[in-house]
């Protein structure tokens, strides 16, 4: 092995890396809520009684799910220009994993709101709740409660996928930012090592984060 | 305006590109699960600590995304003195990473099945080999089957991401024909449609033999 590794430049630039993850789990966080909103929009519209939305949101799902996540990112950053809508990177990559996030989401909200009895609608409903308040009060904290660790997966997934924004040319997040300085030294062992072990932790701190917050949100 | 438009020539790059896509897939899902039966069977059977440990590393191919995978080996072969071409490394690294899914689809699926089951057929004299070739397998493989089937087709739409290191596969190709035609929405259009095409029925199947295996 004739290679000399030089791990010092990298420990001078890990501030910016940790800035770069900051935009990392931004990006992340923007993406699973836009997802989990879209998500459960489809779940509605893919068993609802209308075939128009019905067909749409199975066709959102079914392209979603059966292309890469990258290819919807390129179609956001390069597709979207035909319509005259110029995104940036950063809009771009948050739209594209946002929408790859939603058609996962869809089949997991679609599973989830199947478990509930739809006997607890009913009852609200005779309470003298309106159909959109037995949703929003009853029917959608109980799915929240079965869909919540599909959702931190999800979001850990969200986390991972974030690194292609490298193709769509993002130099802020932590992929980005590691690009960045990888083309100033040619140190890329080095630096992409460093950006691994930076993702792994954010992964893991986030896995952690979400069992905390498991404990006291069901506490009952 | 440039009037370049997609010609049968652009199209056919595609397809070839498509054909990559496949191959780069066929050499990931079959390194994938090979080493997945093999670790799946270890972290399912293995007792205590070394199974917790192949776990935990294991974990760190499931923790870091794929593209940064794949850019650290390819900057590592290099300095291993290794002269790997870009396709192989992109099977090196798609095939771990497969074998970090399919072992915990192998080790689910083995826990899946009973043990007084498998107690069962060591009673009938059967050896710990001959429980596991046809008891354990083939009623794991019910369990396990739908699951791989998705692992194999994030495999293929994963391969995407070896365009970083010049390997010219199906969205790489369509980048390519963009440049050219700069008509990006037809011809990713194309493209997804392509992928559409290679995924959706796999996918349909699979869903069609958990249905048809979980009634029974």
């Amino acid at each position: 092995m004739h290679y000399n590794f030089h791990w010092r430049p990298v420990l001078q630039a890990l501030p910016q890396m940790l800035a770069g993850c900051v935009v990392t789990v931004e990006i992340a966080a923007l993406a699973t809520a836009i997802g989990i909103a879209a998500g459960v929009a489809l779940a509605l519209g893919r068993t609802s009684a209308n075939r128009t939305a019905a067909g749409l949101a199975l066709a959102w799902i079914e392209f979603g799910r059966n292309t890469p996540g990258l290819f919807q990112i390129y179609l956001a950053y390069f597709g979207l220009g035909s319509f005259g809508l110029h995104l940036s990177s950063f809009a771009a990559l948050t739209a594209g994993i946002a929408f790859n996030n939603a058609s996962y989401l869809a089949e997991t909200f679609r599973g989830g709101l199947r478990a509930i009895p739809a006997t607890q609608a009913r009852a609200a409903r005779s309470l003298g709740m309106s159909g959109p308040q037995a949703f929003r009060l009853i029917v959608l904290p109980q799915l929240f409660r079965i869909v919540y660790y599909p959702i931190t997966n999800q979001m850990t997934l969200s986390v991972l996928m974030t690194a292609l924004g490298l193709t769509v040319g993002l130099d802020t997040d932590l992929a980005g930012v590691t690009q960045q300085l990888n083309v100033l030294t040619y140190r890329t062992f080095e630096y992409f090592s460093v950006a691994a072990l930076l993702y792994y932790l954010i992964a893991k701190a986030m896995m952690l984060v979400s069992r905390l917050l498991a404990r006291r949100l069901f506490r009952y | 305006m440039f009037d370049a438009t997609v010609s049968l020539q652009d199209v056919l790059f595609m397809l070839h590109g498509a054909g990559i896509t496949l191959l780069l897939t066929f050499w990931a899902v079959l390194g994938g699960t090979v080493l997945g039966l093999g670790f799946g069977l270890l972290r399912a059977t293995a007792p205590g600590w070394p199974s917790l440990a192949l776990g935990a590393v294991l974990d760190v191919f499931r923790s870091v995304p794929l593209l940064i995978q794949i850019i650290l080996v390819n900057a590592f072969a290099p300095i291993l003195g290794l002269d790997l071409s870009a396709f192989t490394i992109g099977c090196i690294v798609l095939a771990t990473y497969g074998a970090a899914y399919c072992t915990e689809i192998v080790r689910a699926s083995v826990l899946a099945v009973p043990l007084p089951t498998r107690r069962a057929a060591r009673s009938l004299g059967m050896t710990w080999w001959d429980d596991l070739t046809a008891i354990v397998l083939p009623m794991a493989l019910r369990v396990g089957l739908p699951g791989w089937i998705g692992l194999a087709l994030g495999l293929m739409k994963d391969s995407a991401l070896v365009l970083w290191i010049g390997i010219i596969e199906l969205l790489r190709s369509s980048q390519i024909v963009i440049t050219r035609t700069q008509q990006p929405l037809l011809v990713l259009g194309i493209a997804g449609a392509i992928y559409f095409v290679i995924s959706f029925p796999i996918a349909r199947a699979g869903a069609w033999f958990e249905r048809r295996w979980h009634d029974q």
